[in-house]
């Protein structure tokens, strides 16, 4: 294309992003911008932070998607052990909010969970990429105990969420080695037997309200259940066309809490109707089928298993944001990926765009020389 | 080791690698698909749902209340009118630090006022008589800052009231009636809408409303009287502010009444009787409007408007005179004679008796076969009377035969058509249908059969026959229009809209009293003119100075059943033993204008003490008034009245 016009350092950079994913991202960032917009009641310095965020992202996005998957390799451990090290320390010496200790400060306040979403799919990756596929049932005790040990640290946080989505990420990996069909069958009886001692046993009392709220459905509307309540209805009041970009009455009226970060779907459904939620979720869906297929092009089996994980979870984030929203699942606090607003998320998931894009198989520069 | 891998290997894992994500792909389709479905569920399936949910949330309804309709009489004389009035007032607890000291005191409240004032024109004056006021009200307790408001502040204040925390406006809506106890039977009142009316009324439409009505017109025409609740419709964020107006809708004042009663007539009624117990009604026969309707004791109905006091209402309410009583419609009382001119249209209709037929009164009556006397009035009797005498002297004999052959069936179903023994309809509440008895009615009540003799007594309107002075009125109206019976009502005409002309009402006509030949009336009639008229009838003196022609019937009504009290003394005792004075009539009596009734409790005789009362009703009502002193609307001092009280304790013989 440019390839005669430009310098070839920025050819080869050019060359090691997707963009056919880079434009469907460009797409959602801007949606995601157009509605922050109404969500924050057209507050331009929000949408102008918004896209600073958006901006480091997107320079970390580039910078990661030059790194190979060899290069990545030799990270791994320290990465992984890092986190580690660190989600120890913020248990020991961590800043408390909101009753919850996430944070730990070195000049800046900086959250170790939330570079374990990637480190620990990457480890399990590294780990697995070692060995021969299928992988034996040892292999996967040991993937299963890389994943738990982190897991646990969080949720002493407590992070319930956070915690989960970074199971879950490892478990993706778990499953794109191939883990056989029989153990998946096996755990997920497993889970449905575990998941209601879980709830009497192992959750807080915020966590267990947080669950019935969404079993029991619109009982304890102005207590517990106010954000589903609220949100329910500003998705129901937008009907097939929704209100109009600006003209919802829930957020702008202020029933709405957290509508530009959490429950910012919320505020795209009221403003734009189902017609508005087809057309992003269609976005969304080719976002990760288009990351599913690079993932598919991978380098190696590192790469692939790392580069699909990573796919996963965004949809991960996505569904539990929008079956959260929707009042389908519990209220954990996971944003709409790349449109609720918040650098933190943003960035990681850029970096995990990045890190997708790094892992495709590359091609030969030289052959453009020609 | 990766490198150490084989081709093949390297091909498996991609091959199982491509096939895993494959299957990830379609579970991430179905489970986008599933919240797609989610979302058409709640956006499509349940849109109207939330829609109004939605609204609820942030759409504040505020109720406006109508001005109730202004009730006139048929001239358009001031009966009852309704201010309604905004009152802002100040609950001294309630109001918030202003100053941030972390105290409440004054100060705040001076901060307050002077915030107020950007909405609110406070004067100097009031503001320093609510200071006054305020140190001496408890800090619980609403003090009145300002008495009525203009409808932009009552507005302005309203969209800024979150901001001022014990601050409120309360809408006071003062009915007033002008004439105080004249009338007030017939206008009733309003009063504060307790439990009981909230049970039977639209509360949508009494969102705003305060009082309704409850005795009189007032009561019965509450639909017209009241109008129709506006709101206001306010976009309220989720902290309660209010936005935008979004929707508006004035309220519509209610209908004003014009009703049939002559005001001057009402107050010559009240005059005649201001020291009796007693009732006057006076129809316009040609269509039933309701010319006076006097019930005395009366009361004043703006003791009622904003909660009477204990005190007042336990002494209206125990008083033995029952002054909140209207007898003209709620009491029933035996008709005694005054009924004879249609008992004896009765007896023509059955072919009893006939223009020609004279019957023997030697004093008394005997059914046959029977050694009880049913005595006449007059204790020599009347020697051998027709129908004209019988009506004219009152001649008991002649009716008791007359009922005896005529039979109970007959006799109650011929005054039933005359609409006795049923309501009239009267746009009144509480109209007691008073009794017209039958021998059914007798099993069911007292387990007894029906004798001879009840027939014979009811023959003269006593008995078990009990009736309202306003069917008197209506059924003597009905006669002198030869059987058309029109509905008595008392609202003449209704203003929907302000400063257009009144709407007059049309008559609603009753089922006719037909006879089979229409001469009979002229009998009936004609007993009724010699009444009054000749020289041998019963109330000849009244006709004295008549430049009219007036035909009427007395009557004298047993006492039984008052319910003696030992507070009472002898004297008062005795009184009320004495019998009830009637009177119906007409006049002209060839072409009526007005029909009435007059009954005095315990007044004596019907035509010493109770036609005199209906002849200075005529006589106001068809003579042409002589021009007024203003100032003394009531009229000059009246020698009836001084006439009624004379005769009361006149010992001649009385007719029944």
């Amino acid at each position: 294309m440019f390839n005669n016009l430009l310098p070839p350092i920025v050819v080869q950079i050019l060359q090691r992003l997707d963009l056919v994913l880079l434009s469907a991202l460009g797409l959602l960032i801007f949606a995601g911008g157009v509605t922050l917009y109404s969500a924050s009641d057209m507050s331009l310095e929000m949408v102008y932070r918004q896209g600073l965020h958006f901006l480091l992202g997107c320079s970390l996005m580039v910078v990661m998607s030059q790194v190979q998957s060899k290069t990545l390799r030799q990270w791994v451990v320290w990465l992984y052990g890092i986190g580690l090290v660190l989600l120890v320390l913020v248990l020991v010496v961590g800043e408390t909010k909101k009753g919850a200790t996430r944070w730990l400060y070195i000049g800046i306040d900086i959250q170790p969970a939330e570079m374990m979403k990637i480190a620990v799919p990457m480890m399990i990756a590294y780990y697995f990429s070692e060995k021969s596929l299928p992988p034996r049932l040892i292999d996967i005790i040991i993937a299963l105990i890389l994943i738990f040990v982190p897991m646990l640290l969080i949720m002493k946080q407590p992070d319930l969420g956070t915690s989960l989505l970074i199971a879950v990420s490892g478990l993706f990996v778990i499953y794109l080695a191939g883990m056989s069909w029989w153990l998946i069958g096996g755990a997920i009886a497993f889970i449905a037997v575990a998941a209601p001692l879980m709830f009497h046993y192992g959750m807080h009392e915020y966590q267990r309200q947080r669950v019935l709220t969404l079993i029991s459905d619109d009982v304890n509307v102005l207590k517990e259940g106010y954000h589903i309540y609220q949100s329910k209805i500003a998705i129901g009041a937008g009907g097939l066309y929704g209100k109009g970009w600006q003209n919802g009455d829930q957020s702008h009226l202020d029933f709405l809490p957290e509508r530009h970060t959490d429950f910012i779907y919320a505020v795209f459904g009221e403003e734009f109707g189902l017609v508005g939620n087809l057309a992003l979720l269609s976005l969304y869906l080719f976002i990760i089928w288009r990351a599913l297929y690079i993932a598919s092009k991978g380098e190696d089996t590192f790469g692939r298993l790392l580069a699909g994980s990573l796919s996963l979870t965004f949809f991960i984030y996505l569904l539990v944001n929008t079956g959260m929203v929707s009042g389908v699942l519990p209220v954990v606090g996971v944003p709409l990926p790349l449109v609720s607003y918040g650098g933190t998320s943003i960035v990681t998931l850029m970096i995990a765009f990045g890190i997708i894009m790094g892992m495709k198989k590359r091609k030969r520069i030289y052959q453009t020389d020609d | 080791m990766g490198e150490r891998l084989s081709i093949k290997t390297e091909r498996d894992e991609q091959q199982l690698f491509n096939s895993r994500a494959i299957i990830a792909a379609l579970i991430v389709l179905l489970a986008l698909t599933g919240i797609i479905a989610r979302m058409y569920f709640l956006q499509v399936k349940q849109n109207a749902y939330y829609t109004n949910l939605s609204l609820q949330n942030y759409q504040h309804r505020i109720p406006i209340a109508p001005t109730r309709g202004q009730i006139y009489d048929r001239n358009g004389v001031l009966l009852a009118d309704s201010k309604t009035k905004y009152v802002i007032q100040v609950v001294r607890d309630s109001v918030s630090d202003l100053n941030d000291d972390g105290k409440r005191n004054y100060s705040d409240i001076d901060i307050l006022l002077g915030q107020l004032s950007g909405l609110v024109s406070i004067s100097e004056k009031e503001q320093r008589l609510f200071m006054q006021q305020l140190r001496k009200t408890s800090r619980y307790q609403p003090t009145v800052l300002k008495e009525n408001l203009t409808d932009v502040e009552v507005a302005k204040f309203a969209v800024n009231k979150p901001r001022f925390p014990g601050v409120d406006i309360e809408v006071r809506m003062e009915r007033n009636y002008p004439y105080g106890k004249v009338a007030s039977h017939v206008i009733g009142y309003v009063g504060r809408i307790d439990e009981r009316d909230m049970k039977n009324l639209n509360r949508d439409e009494y969102a705003a409303s305060t009082h309704i009505g409850k005795t009189g017109v007032e009561a019965s025409h509450e639909d017209r009287l009241h109008g129709q609740t506006g709101y206001s419709l306010h976009e309220v964020d989720a902290h309660g502010q209010y936005k935008d107006l979004l929707d508006e809708k004035p309220p519509v004042g209610g209908q004003d009444l014009f009703l049939s009663i002559d005001m001057d007539l009402q107050l010559k009624a009240e005059d005649l009787l201001k020291n009796e117990r007693g009732a006057v009604i006076a129809i316009d026969p040609t269509n039933g409007e309701v010319l006076a309707m006097a019930s005395m004791p009366t009361f004043d109905p703006n003791l009622f408007v904003n909660g009477i006091s204990h005190k007042d209402y336990t002494d209206l309410r125990d008083n033995p005179d029952r002054p909140l009583y209207n007898r003209a419609l709620q009491s029933a009382y035996p008709p005694g004679s005054t009924i004879k001119p249609m008992v004896a249209l009765g007896g023509l209709q059955e072919g009893v008796i006939w223009p020609s037929k004279t019957t023997y009164d030697p004093g008394f009556f005997q059914i046959p076969g029977n050694k009880h006397r049913y005595r006449c009035w007059k204790k020599s009797g009347h020697g051998a009377v027709g129908i004209d005498r019988a009506i004219a002297q009152s001649c008991d004999t002649f009716f008791y035969d007359m009922a005896y052959r005529m039979g109970v069936e007959k006799y109650s179903n011929f005054m039933r058509n005359y609409g006795f023994g049923q309501v009239t309809g009267i746009d009144l509440p509480s109209e007691s249908p008073g009794l017209m008895p039958t021998p059914e009615w007798k099993q069911k009540r007292y387990k007894q059969i029906w004798y001879p003799g009840d027939t014979v007594n009811i023959g003269i309107g006593q008995g078990y026959w009990l009736a309202t002075p306003l069917q008197l009125a209506h059924a003597v109206a009905t006669t002198s229009m030869r059987g058309i019976r029109v509905k008595p009502r008392l609202l003449h005409a209704v203003r929907r809209v302000k400063n257009e002309p009144p709407e007059v009402l049309p008559p609603e006509y009753l089922p006719k009293v037909v006879l089979k030949n229409p001469h009979f009336w002229d009998l009936s009639i004609n007993g009724m003119i010699n009444v009054v008229n000749a020289s041998y009838g019963t109330a000849k003196k009244v006709s004295q100075g008549i430049s009219y022609t007036m035909a009427g019937k007395t009557g004298t009504a047993q006492v039984f059943g008052i319910a003696q009290n030992a507070k009472y003394d002898a004297k008062k005792l005795a009184k009320r033993l004495h019998d009830h004075a009637l009177f119906v009539g007409f006049a002209p009596a060839s072409n009526p204008k007005i029909a009435l009734s007059v009954i005095i409790e315990n007044g004596g005789g019907g035509s010493s003490v109770a036609a005199p009362v209906a002849r200075a009703m005529m006589d106001e009502y068809l003579l042409p008034k002589p021009a007024l002193d203003p100032n003394a609307p009531a009229g000059p001092p009246k020698p009836v009245a001084t006439l009624v009280n004379n005769t009361k304790n006149s010992k001649q013989p009385r007719e029944r």
